[in-house]
C-alpha cells in the first residue's frame, strides 16, 4: 500500500513548524488551515524546495531522512507541483510548457498520455497559443496538465484555485473532480477554503499554528464539533450513498444512504452509481415527532450525539442517522429551539434536510 | 589621403572576442550573484564594478605589472611558454575583458534577478537539473538582458583607450586599435583621417545607443505582458 509519511520541524524566529502525519496513497488529502499555519511550508518540504529537519517517505522510498543524511533534490523526486499562480513559462507555447516536464521523464516511466490529459483538462484548443493569451482558469488548467505529464507518484497542489475569480474557480473544480475519479495519483492539496475541502478531500490534515490539530477521513473531521471546520458558517456534513432510482414524472432522483433515502433534483447518474453528497448544517432542522404535511421531503430518523454552542444564540447539533455506519449530520439551530424541544444527547429525533448538494 | 583601415578591423576583432569571452565568463558570475546568499556576494559585486570608477590608467598600470615579466601572471605565462602578454593582442583581450566586465555582468545580473525564484522552482518540480534549469529557463528568460549586456560590453570595448595605451602600446596590426589610431592622426595633424574615424565612431555609438533604447522599450512591453499574466 502506497503511503506518504512525513515529519518536519522548522524554526524560523516567529514561526515554528512541527508537523507529522501519514496519508494514504490514494485520493485527495487536504492540508487545511488558516494562512500562515504552515500548510505551504509542508508542501514545499515534501517537494524538496525547502529543507526542514525530519523525514519524508513515499511508499517506503525515502526522499529525506536526516538520521541517514538523505535529501533528494527536487528534480529527483517523482512529484508534480501545482503552484498558487499557474507560473507557466512565458518563453514557451502552451504545448512546449506541457512537454517541458514530460520530456525530462524517461519514456519508460511515462504513464500518462499527452492526449488524455489535454482532453481531461480541456486545453486542446490552446496548445499552440502563448500562455499570456490565456485566462486565469485556462492557465491553471495548463499548469495542472503540465504537472501530471511528468507521471508523478504524488501530486502536490498549493491552493491552485485561490488566485482565481469565482467563475474560473467554478470552471476548474469539475476538472479537479474528474482528475480524482480518473487518475490513481494521490494528491496533497493545500487549501484554506472549507468549501473546496468539502468538495474534494477524502482525508483532512487540519493545521493550526505550525502543528497538526487533527487527521482523519473528511467525513469525520468535517463534522467534529471541537474543530473549526464544523464551526464555520459553511459547516456541512458529507454523506456517501448510491442512486436508487429516478422519478421521471417529477424529475427527481432518490439516493439511498445509510438509514434512509434522500430525494433531490434529478442527477445525471445511473441507478446504482455511488455519489457523495454535502449537507450544510444550516439546511438541517430537527423535529421531535415525525413531521407530517411538510414541503421538506427528506426526513431521516436520527439520534443526537452532541451539541456545541457556536455563538450566543446558535448551536450546532451533531446527529447520526439510524443505519450503519451511522454517518454524521450537522444541524444548526437556535439555543431557544434546543430548550423548547428539550434536546439531549442520546435522544431520538428526526432530521429534516432542506437541501442536498452533489459533490462527485 | 590614405585611410588605413587595419585599426578598424583590429578593433572589431578585439570587441567581438572580448564580448564572446565575457558572455562565457561574465554570465556565470552574474548567475552566481543572482542566486547566492554568500557573504562574499557584495565583495565580488564590488570587484566586478570597480572598472566603472577606476581611471583606466590605474587598471592598465596594475595589469602591466601583473602580466609583465616580473609579475606573477607574467611569470606563469612565461613558464607555460606563452611569453608575456603586454604589448600583444592577447594582452589587450585580457585587459578588455576585465575592463568591460561590469557592462556585461550588471545588466545580466539584473535580468536574472528579475526572473525571480518561481520559474526555476517550477522547472525543478518538472525534473530539470540545476544546469538544465539555467539553460532552459534562466537564459531564455534573461535573453533581453544578455543581449543588452553584450551590446554594452562590445561598444565599451570599441571605445577603450587608457587601458590599451598602458598595456598595448601602439603596434600596428597588433595593438593599434581605432581610438589609438585617432589619437595618432591628431598628433600628426592628419585631421581628415581623424575625422573619418571619429565620425564613424559617432555614428556607431549612435546606432548602439539607439538599439539599446529600442531593446529596452521592447523589454518593458514584454515585462508588462508578463505582469498581466
Amino acid at each position: 500500500m502506497i503511503e506518504l509519511d512525513v515529519a518536519f520541524r522548522l524554526d524560523r524566529g516567529n514561526f515554528t513548524l512541527d508537523a507529522a502525519f501519514t496519508a494514504p496513497g490514494i485520493g485527495i488529502t487536504a492540508l487545511f488551515g488558516r494562512s500562515g499555519c504552515g500548510k505551504t511550508s509542508i508542501l514545499r518540504c515534501v517537494a524538496g524546495l525547502e529543507r526542514a529537519s525530519g523525514h519524508c517517505r513515499l511508499d517506503g522510498e525515502t526522499w529525506q531522512d536526516d538520521a541517514e543524511d538523505i535529501f533528494l533534490e527536487t528534480h529527483r523526486r517523482p512529484i508534480g507541483y501545482v503552484f498558487q499562480e499557474a507560473s507557466l513559462f512565458s518563453h514557451l507555447s502552451v504545448r512546449r510548457n506541457l512537454q517541458y516536464g514530460m520530456r525530462r521523464v524517461p519514456a519508460t516511466e511515462r504513464q500518462i498520455d499527452f492526449d488524455e490529459v489535454v482532453d481531461l483538462l480541456g486545453i486542446r484548443a490552446h496548445l499552440d497559443r502563448n500562455p499570456s493569451g490565456l485566462s486565469g482558469g485556462e492557465r491553471q488548467r495548463v499548469s495542472i496538465a503540465r504537472a501530471l505529464l511528468t507521471s508523478p507518484r504524488l501530486l502536490l497542489m498549493d491552493e491552485p484555485l485561490s488566485a482565481l475569480d469565482h467563475t474560473s474557480k467554478q470552471d476548474i473544480l469539475p476538472y479537479l473532480e474528474r482528475l480524482h475519479d480518473n487518475l490513481r495519483i494521490p494528491v496533497l492539496y493545500v487549501s484554506h477554503s472549507p468549501d473546496e475541502v468539502a468538495r474534494l478531500a477524502d482525508r483532512i490534515v487540519l493545521m493550526r499554528e505550525g502543528q497538526v490539530q487533527a487527521v482523519g477521513p473528511a467525513i469525520e473531521i468535517l463534522s467534529r464539533l471541537d474543530l473549526p471546520l464544523a464551526q464555520d458558517t459553511e459547516a456541512s456534513a458529507l454523506v456517501e450513498g448510491h442512486v436508487r432510482d429516478h422519478d421521471d414524472a417529477y424529475e427527481l432522483s432518490r439516493i439511498e444512504i445509510p438509514g434512509g433515502t434522500l430525494t433531490m433534483g434529478r442527477l445525471d447518474r445511473a441507478s446504482g452509481d455511488r455519489v457523495r453528497l454535502r449537507i450544510h448544517a444550516r439546511d438541517v432542522s430537527i423535529a421531535v415527532g415525525e413531521p407530517e404535511r411538510s414541503s421538506i421531503l427528506n426526513v431521516l430518523p436520527a439520534r443526537v450525539l452532541e451539541m456545541h454552542e457556536i455563538d450566543r444564540s446558535h448551536l450546532l447539533v451533531k446527529l447520526c442517522t439510524a443505519g450503519e455506519p451511522h454517518p454524521p449530520l450537522l444541524a444548526r439551530i437556535t439555543r431557544y429551539s434546543r430548550d423548547r424541544l428539550k434536546l439531549e444527547p442520546g435522544q431520538e429525533v428526526f432530521a429534516q434536510v432542506k437541501a442536498v448538494a452533489l459533490m462527485d | 589621403m590614405t585611410l588605413d583601415l587595419a585599426p578598424l578591423w583590429l578593433t572589431l576583432k578585439l570587441a567581438s572576442l572580448t564580448t564572446a569571452l565575457l558572455l562565457v565568463v561574465g554570465t556565470p558570475i552574474a548567475w552566481w550573484l543572482s542566486q547566492t546568499r554568500s557573504r562574499m556576494k557584495q565583495v565580488v559585486a564590488t570587484l566586478v564594478a570597480l572598472p566603472l570608477v577606476l581611471p583606466p590608467t590605474v587598471l592598465g598600470f596594475y595589469l602591466l605589472l601583473l602580466l609583465g615579466p616580473a609579475g606573477p601572471i607574467g611569470k606563469l605565462t612565461d613558464a607555460l611558454g606563452l611569453g608575456t602578454l603586454p604589448f600583444t593582442f592577447a594582452g589587450l583581450v585580457v585587459g578588455s575583458v576585465i575592463y568591460s566586465m561590469p557592462f556585461l555582468v550588471q545588466p545580466v545580473h539584473n535580468a536574472f534577478e528579475a526572473i525571480g525564484s518561481r520559474p526555476l522552482e517550477v522547472a525543478a518540480t518538472l525534473r530539470a537539473s540545476p544546469l538544465n534549469r539555467f539553460f532552459s529557463v534562466a537564459v531564455p528568460l534573461a535573453l533581453p538582458g544578455l543581449l543588452s549586456g553584450a551590446i554594452l560590453a562590445f561598444a565599451h570595448t570599441v571605445g577603450e583607450f587608457g587601458v590599451i595605451l598602458m598595456i598595448g602600446g601602439n603596434i600596428p596590426g597588433e595593438t593599434k586599435v581605432l581610438s589609438i589610431a585617432i589619437y595618432d592622426h591628431v598628433e600628426s595633424l592628419e585631421w581628415t583621417q581623424a575625422h573619418w574615424l571619429a565620425g564613424g565612431m559617432v555614428l556607431f555609438s549612435f546606432l548602439v545607443v539607439l538599439s539599446m533604447n529600442l531593446l529596452g522599450q521592447r523589454m518593458r512591453q514584454i515585462g508588462q505582458d508578463r505582469v498581466s499574466t
